[in-house]
């Protein structure tokens, strides 16, 4: 049925650097973006595993205080401007929204590559911090320590998250001039599928939002450089609003790293399930309003900062409210899986992990809005847990949910399920271990960022340690199986998951220009749509476009044809 | 084509790659490309707005707590030069809009006439703040932990002396009658002017670069009725640099 | 291809140079009456008659020079989006760093010679 012959796709059409590093296709860059990010995941992951390794006993093992400081200040800002921040949505995003929108490319191509420079150079002002002083600010910058007293490159660091900064813009007004402008005939707001409303919904406040950090990260640098003293208390200035100034950028943040997850979860849950999505308005809404709420919401970084009580008070009530659309998400999961034929692929192994992690981090972070509990909670490792549950158990997660169901388009090929299964739930079993503990030793009162604890802490941190080595363990073996698929692994159908959105419904590696003519529009997620074919071990429109075997003709126009006839 | 040029000042002239075609081929017609440039324009006016907005909110935080030694500040810089800064920018922004009327309507001579006036406003503005700044470093209103600065705690006797000989030492002594944290405020008044005419100042640096390159290729007769995406872009983005100026000219300069 | 611009989206909407040259002398006229005021003693009221008078000619500057009042709705709404945010980042700060000033002036008054 399908011409199996590697004809010419965007993988082999141009060969050699310049084709990649200078490319204005959407899907290189979003390649391109992914082994990025990998490499600097690796490196933050190995901050990661020596904190870990050094915090298995108390007392100070094979890294002294400073050099702990500067652990974890380079593992939190590489993985949070460089791995979490452009991945899903620079990443797979930029790979997966145009074929999604059925739309040829993002609307401004060259913009795009821009971005992807802008990263590059970025990492590379990280690169310098990391081979000359390092960075022991940790990753918030925070003034007057930042501005004063750290001896570390500060003015490198920052001037790499600006730049990082303005990747993340430009990739914003990308994505929503793709969103408005380029979907094709037919592809009305409600038939948008839903990891592009959260990438929409991240693009917003990644250009509201991102600017602010610019400015203040560049006011660091100036104070740094030239003493303004607008952070410098003993010159009149005012420490916490560098707070406000970085939180306001950095609390929608949060979001910008958790939306577009979340909507790749959205697409996974349903695929896997082969269920149509449950309310699909209600999802797409809640991303929409996560967006706008999150922009009212940022003191309650700063309870315990010098913020006045009855500003805390009100940014705690408000916060509650960010509980409202983000259960939402996850009722409307839960609900999508009631009856469902759920598929146990690695992808839904994250998701449904995701939606365990997700859950638990959301629920900790209410007790963390609740002003009072904070005050005792505040820089503990409670913090820690729930946020790695957040950014690593659900932005992680997704992100590896995300790479394995898009893999086989990406490369045409397919990753060894058995194996990606395992170490799923390796890394899902690893993650409970590492940071349910850290929970408990937070509410007991332990302390972050420090490089030694008082000795009853210590069954929490040697849980905590082995379960991060089983994360390091399956992720290295996930890395190794990945690669191996794109050399080795399976040639893959054109639709190995059924899934009904546009970017499956084209070969199994796009062509260059993806679409030669703008695809026929129906709804995302009709899985009746597509139907399972031995002979091709994957999945087959039930009625196949007239001329375009990959396309399946949506309900509405077979009714039409059916009433005709 | 030339969706990414006018976005972002700093990628014009790596991504010039030309156009002997018009339209992109992702797009569908000119009217869908010209369109989604726009839309792009404006948000890329949003990030710039929200870029200074940080500034705006501490300039209104420290001005809200200590109004008294904003008045007091304000004297110092000369209103003269702040309101013909502020026409200067206005014609400028003129001479652009009316450069993009001339585009849409084929007038290549008319346009880069307007283009050069408004590149020389710009000239003016920048020479107009160089006269601003330098007085301004000479009399010691400067960042408080330069040397120089009269707001610095630990100035040397050296330095003081010389800031006390400047110009008969008449901002000398009116900032050294002051206590030490009432200094602290009027410096916090210097620092963020700085921060905000010198971050404003660099965006009028950069549509000078914008304008030059519209009028290399005004020049060259890359622009008509069928293509006067870039030069309208420009004149966006050269008008929120004087949008901004609007309000930096009161905020500044009129402190009563 | 102007002319053509017209119907549909209105997006290359061509302004006459003379609602141009109305516009600029609105601005310049403006910024005598800032200036005006700004020197004269207006018992506190000052802050808010110049933010006024500044608004009215942002608006100016918006709607014609900026062909506003011509172009697509989207791109006034981004716009004020990036208004209305500018001022609850505004509002926030301010309000909190009122009711907080006073413990942040006793450090300064216990640690600043």
């Amino acid at each position: 049925m399908y011409d199996k012959s590697q004809g010419v796709n965007y993988l082999n059409c141009e060969r050699g650097f310049w084709s990649w590093f200078g490319t204005l296709d959407h899907k290189r860059l979003g390649l391109m973006y992914m082994w990025s990010v990998m490499g600097a995941m690796l490196v933050g992951g190995l901050f990661a595993m020596a904190m870990r390794l050094e915090l298995f006993a108390p007392g100070e093992q094979y890294v002294n205080a400073e050099q702990f400081n500067q652990l974890f200040t380079l593992h939190g800002a590489i993985m949070v401007f460089l791995v979490i921040i452009p991945g899903v949505p620079a990443g797979l995003g930029n790979f997966a929204l145009p074929l999604m929108l059925g739309a040829k490319d993002v609307a401004f191509p060259k913009l795009n590559r821009f971005s992807y420079h802008l990263w590059v150079i970025g990492a590379l002002f990280f690169v310098g911090v990391l081979v000359t002083t390092g960075l022991d600010t940790g990753w918030t910058f925070y003034a007057p320590y930042s501005t004063l007293h750290s001896q570390t490159a500060v003015v490198w660091a920052t001037f790499g998250a600006f730049v990082l900064g303005f990747s993340s813009i430009f990739t914003g007004i990308n994505f929503i001039a793709t969103i408005h402008k380029m979907r094709p005939p037919g592809m009305t707001w409600f038939k948008v599928p839903l990891f592009c409303w959260g990438l929409y919904a991240t693009a917003i406040m990644q250009i509201l939002a991102t600017p602010v950090l610019g400015i203040t990260l560049l006011l660091v640098g100036v104070e740094r450089m030239l003493g303004v003293g607008i952070f410098n208390p003993d010159l009149g200035g005012d420490p916490v609003l560098f707070q406000h100034l970085f939180w306001f950028y950095s609390h929608p943040a949060v979001y910008i790293m958790v939306l577009p997850p979340l909507g790749i979860i959205s697409e996974l849950i349903a695929t896997y399930s082969r269920k149509h999505i449950y309310g699909y308005r209600f999802i797409a809404m809640s991303s929409v309003a996560i967006a706008l709420v999150s922009f009212i919401v940022w003191g309650h970084h700063m309870f315990t900062s010098g913020q006045s009580p009855l500003t805390s008070i009100v940014f705690s009530a408000i916060t509650f409210f960010v509980a409202i659309p983000s259960a939402i998400k996850v009722f409307n999961w839960v609900a999508t899986l009631y009856k469902g034929s759920i598929v146990l692929k690695a992808p839904m192994i994250y998701a449904l992990s995701v939606i365990w992690l997700f859950g638990i981090g959301g629920m900790t972070g209410l007790w963390l809005t609740t002003l009072e509990q904070d005050i005792h909670l505040h820089d503990t490792y409670f913090v820690v847990a729930h946020f790695h549950f957040v950014m690593v158990g659900t932005a992680i997660f997704a992100m590896l949910g995300g790479m394995h169901h898009w893999w086989p388009k990406m490369f045409g090929r397919m990753y060894p399920e058995k194996l990606a299964q395992i170490s799923s739930t390796l890394t899902f079993v690893g993650f409970n271990l590492t940071f349910l503990p850290q929970f408990v030793a937070g509410t007991q009162g332990m302390p972050r960022r420090y490089f030694d604890y008082a000795p009853r802490f210590e069954i929490y941190n040697q849980i905590s340690s082995v379960g991060a080595a089983f994360i390091g363990i399956s992720m290295f073996m996930t890395l190794w199986y990945l690669l191996w698929a794109i050399k080795k692994g399976k040639p893959a159908p054109a639709n190995p998951w059924g899934a009904v959105t546009l970017d499956w419904q084209m070969p199994p590696i796009p062509d260059p220009h993806n679409f030669k003519d703008a695809p026929v529009v129906g709804d995302p997620y009709d899985m009746d749509l597509f139907v399972w074919s031995e002979d091709e071990g994957g999945y087959v429109p039930r009625n196949p476009v007239p001329g375009n075997p990959y396309q399946a003709l949506p309900r509405s126009a077979i009714e039409e044809g059916t009433s005709s006839a | 084509m030339m969706e990414v040029n006018t976005q972002s000042p700093t990628s014009s002239q790596a991504d010039d790659h030309g156009h002997s075609k018009h339209l992109a081929h992702h797009f569908d017609d000119v009217h869908q490309q010209f369109d989604t440039g726009k839309f792009g324009m404006w948000m890329f006016l949003l990030t710039e707005v929200m870029f200074f907005a940080g500034l705006f909110v501490l300039y209104a935080v420290y001005r809200s707590n200590h109004p008294e030694a904003w008045q007091f500040a304000a004297q110092f810089l000369d209103t003269k030069w702040g309101a013909i800064n502020t026409v200067v920018l206005l014609v400028s922004s003129f001479t652009v809009a009316w450069a993009v009327r001339n585009a849409q309507l084929g007038e290549t001579r008319k346009m880069l006439i307007n283009l050069v006036i408004t590149l020389l406003c710009a000239g003016g503005f920048m020479v107009i703040k160089y006269i601003e700044y330098s007085h301004k470093v000479h009399v010691g209103l400067v960042f408080p932990q330069l040397e120089h600065s009269l707001f610095n705690p630990n100035i040397t006797a050296e330095a003081s002396a010389k800031l006390a000989a400047y110009e008969q030492g008449e901002v000398f002594h009116q900032i050294e009658a002051l206590s030490a944290a009432e200094r602290n405020w009027v410096g916090k008044f210097f620092s963020i002017y700085f921060c905000l005419t010198g971050l404003h100042g660099f965006h009028v640096l950069a549509g000078m670069v914008v304008l030059s390159w519209l009028i290399l290729r005004g020049m060259r007769g890359d622009f008509g009725p069928d293509n006067f995406n870039a030069i309208d872009f420009g004149a966006l983005y050269w008008h929120i640099v004087d949008l901004v100026w609007i309000f930096l000219f009161p905020l500044l300069y009129l402190i009563n | 291809m102007s002319g053509e611009h017209h119907e549909g989206s209105g997006v290359s909407h061509v302004q006459s140079v003379k609602v141009l040259a109305i516009v600029l002398g609105a601005l310049l006229v403006l910024t005598w009456l800032t200036y005006v005021t700004g020197s004269a003693n207006l018992h506190g009221w000052d802050l808010s008659i110049a933010m006024l008078i500044a608004t009215v000619k942002a608006s100016l500057v918006c709607l014609f020079f900026m062909h506003l009042k011509y172009d697509r709705p989207l791109h006034g709404t981004v716009f004020l989006v990036a208004v209305l945010f500018v001022g609850v980042f505004l509002a926030y700060v301010v309000g909190d760093s009122l009711e907080y000033q006073h413990y942040f002036d006793q450090h300064i008054e216990d640690h600043v010679k």
